[in-house]
């Protein structure tokens, strides 16, 4: 690995005036720093966030729940406040990785980074999250532009993630079972104004499907998306599946999701 | 350079180390403990799991000086007088372990599932140990020794 300049920012000023166009933030570091080690991305200077108070930590209020950026995945699976009022949520927490991935990864790194395979993505569409960083709020629709690709500019900081509590949800991740990342994950959430079906790891990004959602506004019912096929043409194909299997996934889990709801 | 003070094994540590020096190296190049193990290197097979402020992380995927002012435990760690840790009694008595690469990893996960699940079932003790890869034993051994140590612990 190339060598950096390590920085410990105490505040998100001092961690915006230490960036630069040639520095990242450091979360739980469980996709830079592989990055870094295979030559993927280097950077001159190294930013931790994770010594930043304000960043971390879950809190309650009335609709939403609001989660600090360097929260660990850990921390988000075992809250009683997630589990009583998201619990898809907390169990989307705790499929992520291995516990020791758990024990470091972040919302914030994982949102920041968007995989097309990454679970939290797809709970930020489902649960119309507002992404709040250390300049603005974001809504989560026009967060996630594309593969690894998000709204952040430069030295933009992922502060806070906060989630509408839905009537009801539920994460059906159909796993790559080495990696645990999805081959295809579903986030169907059912909430006063509307149903989402938020999809990972089936196209390059993550998105709603506008079609799944439809039908399940007129009934919230796996009958209701019951054979419905899925275009498969910008789907991802790779040795682990073709994108005919993952447009079939989609439904399959879809409906899934829909009978833990 | 960056100088990180840590605990390691109860023992008190100040080193100037290079700004990139992964944990992994750090045991196991400028400290000697080279019973932390790096296998795959790229934070999935488990080889390298140590303990930091109590919770089990990857060492070959976290920077020494992101962890100053930490407490670590390493394998070398967890005999008391010289006896064995009942983790590590448990693997040598029901041979979850053959070629032995993957096993400090395997015992200081182990370990950290025990903090937090007493009694766990054989598929808890399979799920948790997930992020451990053993390309001898074929796992069941692995998971008795772990349930034996439980029964211990």
């Amino acid at each position: 690995m190339k060598t950096f300049n390590y920085h410990s920012a105490k505040d998100s000023k001092e961690a915006k005036k230490l960036s630069s166009s040639n520095s990242a933030f450091l979360a739980g570091g469980m996709t830079t720093i592989p990055s870094m080690k295979l030559g993927l991305a280097t950077y001159k200077d190294i930013i931790d966030i994770k010594n930043i108070k304000k960043l971390s930590g879950i809190s309650v209020s009335g609709k939403s729940i609001k989660i600090g950026a360097t929260t660990k995945h850990t921390e988000v699976a075992n809250s009683k406040e997630i589990k009583k009022t998201i619990p898809s949520l907390s169990s989307l927490a705790e499929g992520i990785g291995d516990p020791q991935v758990r024990n470091r990864g972040t919302i914030g790194g994982s949102i920041a980074n968007n995989d097309p395979a990454a679970d939290y993505p797809s709970a930020c569409l489902a649960l119309n999250a507002v992404i709040h960083t250390n300049e603005r709020k974001i809504e989560a629709s026009k967060f996630f532009k594309g593969m690894f690709e998000t709204a952040l500019k430069k030295g933009e900081l992922i502060e806070t993630v906060e989630f509408q509590i839905p009537e009801k949800s539920s994460y059906q991740k159909y796993p790559n079972p080495a990696s645990r990342y999805a081959i295809v994950g579903v986030y169907v959430a059912k909430h006063k104004s509307g149903v989402n079906v938020a999809i990972t790891g089936a196209k390059p990004c993550v998105y709603n499907d506008k079609d799944l959602a439809k039908a399940l506004v007129s009934s919230f019912s796996s009958n209701s998306i019951s054979g419905m096929e899925v275009n498969s043409s910008n789907m991802n194909s790779d040795i682990h599946a073709s994108a005919e299997f993952r447009a079939s996934l989609v439904v399959t889990q879809a409906k899934k999701a829909v009978e833990a709801c | 350079m960056k100088k990180v003070n840590l605990e390691i094994n109860g023992k008190k540590i100040s080193k100037e180390i290079s700004d990139h020096t992964l944990l992994s190296v750090f045991l196991r190049d400028i400290l000697n403990l080279t019973g932390t193990h790096i296998g795959c290197d790229t934070s999935q097979c488990g080889a390298c799991v140590v303990h930091v402020d109590g919770k089990s992380i990857k060492s070959c995927t976290a920077f020494a000086a992101d962890l100053d002012g930490s407490k670590i435990t390493t394998i070398e760690g967890l005999s008391q007088n010289g006896k064995m840790h009942p983790m590590q009694e448990a693997f040598k008595k029901l041979h979850g372990l053959q070629c032995g690469f993957c096993t400090p990893g395997m015992v200081m996960s182990a370990i950290d599932l025990l903090k937090n699940n007493k009694k766990p079932s054989d598929t808890e003790i399979r799920e948790w140990l997930e992020g451990n890869i053993c390309r001898c034993t074929g796992y069941q051994n692995i998971v008795a020794a772990v349930k034996e140590a439980a029964s211990k612990m």
